[in-house]
């Protein structure tokens, strides 16, 4: 195996564990500030109880993610060197526009954890509100950093292909950030509410069933089940701008051999050489929904050079489905929680939506896997699509699939570590109660009273 | 000045403020190492602890803001570095890895052999990534980073680099010991100052000495920074030396007070005085700093990233740090 290979999976694990992290540092915030709102508003002490818990199992989150974020920086430059060194002056930037929105959200983090009881009640809230804002100020600028990859613009090149000048306004609103942008940021929302609910869910089937975890169950799953609509909506338009803007993906993942009309959407299955095997296939459907008539014409295969192919159609296709398959499963699970608290006002009874709800939180991960895989996988072979090729960007050092298994032994102890720390608080809490002598990356030792 | 050079000193005001934060971030580590066993360690440990729960993530964002600000204003030369010094880098890399996780964790488990054991990575790693990280700082200051890649080993494997990693560890040593001085009589321990005093005595005269040695390494391995630094560098380094012999007064006269500015300014000084004898040369002697720099729009946009952020963020920082070392006091 080449090292090209070696440099793309290293870089696929480290970025897939660091997304997970990137998301609850994102949206993790809005939601412990919902419950801390619910709880001043209303004087409900579980709702403050709630804040208090998630803002230290945020410490924790975001401690790993900063850590886990700097091997990223370190990456860009250590596997990628000829990309960094030749499109550094415009893909940097937004890099640059991000050090500002992190570095806000670690400063303000850290605050509103010795806050509590140092803070007055909504000065306290106050002092979490620049967290929300820079998680998503982070957000945009880092995916419209990757969003750049795939529409890349603002910048001039000369006859060696050196970037000669640039516009940084351009480069921050290169085309693909209005569909990826938001896509991203929902998805965050998604996957935090969905992952801190589902763990409320395990506790309540347990039989667990107080007003705590209630209250722990309804605000995220609310905040992630609100989110879902607007997501099919964005993700729609997603897909039909990446029709647009790169062919060549969006024939991969929707296994489109021949240019034409009148396509085919296929759901499941697996893309040959010659054709879609095993795969419901609803005739027209595809062409409908790129141009909202039979007879839009999409892109096929055929008609991108061999070279310019994307590796892996049926992985692709089968990413695709899995995640327009579970937001759908979503918006299945919203429409029944609406549907019962509608007419009973409260969370339906069966286990079977506590179970519903109890994966969730994995296949809002699974989801976000898929959508990264059809993102980055689909616009290989380039690294800058048009620009530049994946294989022209990698180091010529050597034995980077040493350095991707220590990294992987290295993660899984790290990954291991987190959600030890994270289950021994969570049983301190339930046996010991919020005052236990529980440490966290950012809180000091013991509360001052 | 030109764009290119207000960026390049936007990234030295970077790698000082990291030399300084970061620096004694680390050096706390290293007390933290060498602070003996679970009993006689324990007070010192739990100082230390305690002084760098709050900060810890802030004082690297600094090593963030380095690369950044290198990849985007000065590709060519990021390009370079990172091809050629990807063996020290990709290890203090790791070691970023294995003392976050090892800080951030250690205190949530209950467990005194797991304490033990993420404790020690933590303080382990906290003295082998500056090392790692003073080796590429010399093995560019020796001139082995050229544009395009030099050599994976002989770069860094050579005595100034070395000597500058070892130089990185003594100095966050130095600082930290420094700035535990004043945390110690915050939290009303006085009876720790003594020991943190004659650490700090210890690390200011070995770092010294290192320095010493290492102006001998850059006149064999790096002229043009050598003739430099005792040309125009010279008044930087003789700030530095009498922020140094500055500090090595206060600690025995039992002055507090300028204690901390004085360490920070020693170090500082020779971070500039290291930018002005390679200057105007990013990589000495290949790679310019004009030559390596982004076009000017980039650059514009790396300096106006560098204001707003010294408008949002330095206030929300100084709030922390404050907010911190009140709480030191207790209530």
């Amino acid at each position: 195996m080449t090292d090209l290979l070696a440099a793309r999976e290293l870089m696929a694990f480290t970025l897939g564990f660091h997304i997970v992290l990137a998301c609850i540092g994102v949206a993790f915030p809005a939601i412990i500030l919902t419950a801390n709102y619910l709880g001043l508003k209303r004087g409900d002490e579980d709702a403050m109880r709630l804040a208090r818990r998630w803002s230290k199992v945020a410490a924790v989150t975001f401690a790993t993610g900063a850590v886990t974020g700097t091997v990223l920086s370190f990456e860009f430059g250590l596997l990628w060197p000829r990309f960094m060194e030749r499109f550094g002056d415009a893909f940097g930037i937004a890099f640059a526009v991000e050090g500002i929105f992190f570095f806000t959200e670690a400063i303000f983090l850290a605050i509103y954890l010795y806050g509590w009881k140092r803070l007055g009640g909504w000065a306290h809230f106050w002092s979490g509100v620049p967290m929300v804002v820079a998680g998503i100020g982070g957000a945009f600028s880092v995916v419209t950093a990757n969003s750049w990859m795939n529409t890349p613009q603002g910048f001039v090149l000369d006859a060696a292909g050196k970037v000669v000048d640039t516009d940084p306004l351009e480069v921050l609103f290169n085309p693909a950030w209005v569909y990826e942008v938001p896509h991203m940021i929902l998805a965050a929302y998604m996957v935090a509410g969905f992952l801190v609910a589902s763990v409320y869910a395990v506790g309540m089937l347990r039989g667990r069933r107080d007003r705590l975890h209630r209250l722990g169950l309804l605000i995220p799953l609310t905040i992630a089940l609100i989110a879902t609509p607007i997501q099919f909506f964005v993700g729609d338009t997603a897909a039909r701008e990446v029709a647009d803007h790169q062919p060549a993906k969006f024939a991969a993942m929707e296994c489109i051999d021949e240019t034409g009309a009148d396509q085919t959407e296929y759901i499941g299955g697996i893309c040959t050489a010659s054709g879609v095997r095993a795969a419901i296939g609803i005739p027209g459907l595809d062409s409908y929904l790129v141009g909202f008539s039979k007879n839009t014409e999409v892109i096929g295969l055929n008609d991108i050079p061999p070279d310019e192919r994307p590796p892996a159609n049926t992985l692709l296709h089968l990413s695709f489905d899995a995640m327009v398959g579970i937001g759908t499963a979503f918006l299945a699970l919203g429409a029944w929680l609406a549907f019962v608290w509608w007419r009973r006002r409260e969370i339906p009874r069966t286990r079977w939506f506590l179970r519903a709800v109890a994966v969730s939180g994995a296949a809002a991960i699974l989801a976000l896997w898929c959508g990264w895989i059809v993102t980055e996988v689909g616009r290989q072979p380039w690294i800058v699509q048009g620009y530049m090729r994946t294989s022209e960007a990698v180091t010529g050092a050597q034995g980077i699939w040493f350095v991707f298994a220590a990294v992987v032994v290295l993660y899984t102890a790290l990954g291991a570590a987190a959600i030890f720390v994270l289950r021994t608080l969570s049983r301190r809490w339930r046996e010991e109660g919020d005052e236990a002598a529980i440490e966290t990356p950012y809180a000091p030792e013991a509360p001052a009273t | 000045m030109t764009r290119a050079d207000v960026a390049a000193v936007i990234l030295w005001t970077g790698a000082t403020l990291y030399a300084i934060f970061g620096g004694a971030d680390f050096g706390a580590g290293f007390w933290d190492l060498i602070a003996g066993d679970a009993e006689k360690g324990k007070r010192p440990r739990a100082l230390i602890q305690r002084s760098l729960t709050p900060v810890w993530e802030a004082n690297h964002v600094w090593l963030i803001f380095i690369l950044v600000v290198l990849w985007t204003a000065f590709p060519d030369a990021f390009g370079a570095i990172m091809s050629t010094l990807y063996v020290p880098l990709t290890l203090a890399a790791f070691g970023i890895v294995l003392r976050g996780a090892g800080f951030a964790f250690r205190k949530s488990f209950r467990s005194l052999q797991i304490q033990r054991a993420l404790g020690a990575t933590f303080a382990l790693s906290s003295v082998l990534t500056p090392f790692f990280m003073g080796t590429v700082v010399g093995a560019i200051a020796a001139g082995n980073v050229p544009p395009g890649g030099g050599d994976a080993f002989s770069s860094w494997l050579a005595p100034l680099p070395l000597l500058v990693g070892a130089m990185f560890v003594l100095s966050g040593a130095y600082l930290a010991a420094v700035l535990l001085i004043g945390d110690v009589r915050r939290a009303g321990e006085t009876d720790l100052e003594g020991y943190f005093v004659r650490r700090a005595l210890v690390a200011a005269l070995l770092a010294g000495a290192f320095a010493v040695a290492g102006i001998f390494a850059l006149h064999s391995e790096a002229r043009y920074v050598f003739d430099r630094l005792v040309d125009q560098g010279l008044p930087l380094v003789i700030i530095s030396a009498l922020c140094g012999l500055g500090v090595l007064a206060s600690l025995l006269r039992g002055w507090r007070r300028p204690l901390r500015p004085l360490a920070a300014g020693a170090v500082a000084a020779v971070i500039w005085g290291w930018g002005v004898a390679q200057f105007p040369y990013l990589l000495p002697t290949s790679l310019k700093i004009s030559q390596s720099a982004a076009p000017p729009d980039t650059l514009a946009s790396v300096i106006v990233v560098f204001l707003v952020a010294a408008v949002v963020v330095l206030p929300a920082l100084g709030l922390l740090y404050w907010l911190s070392q009140r709480d030191l006091v207790g209530e």
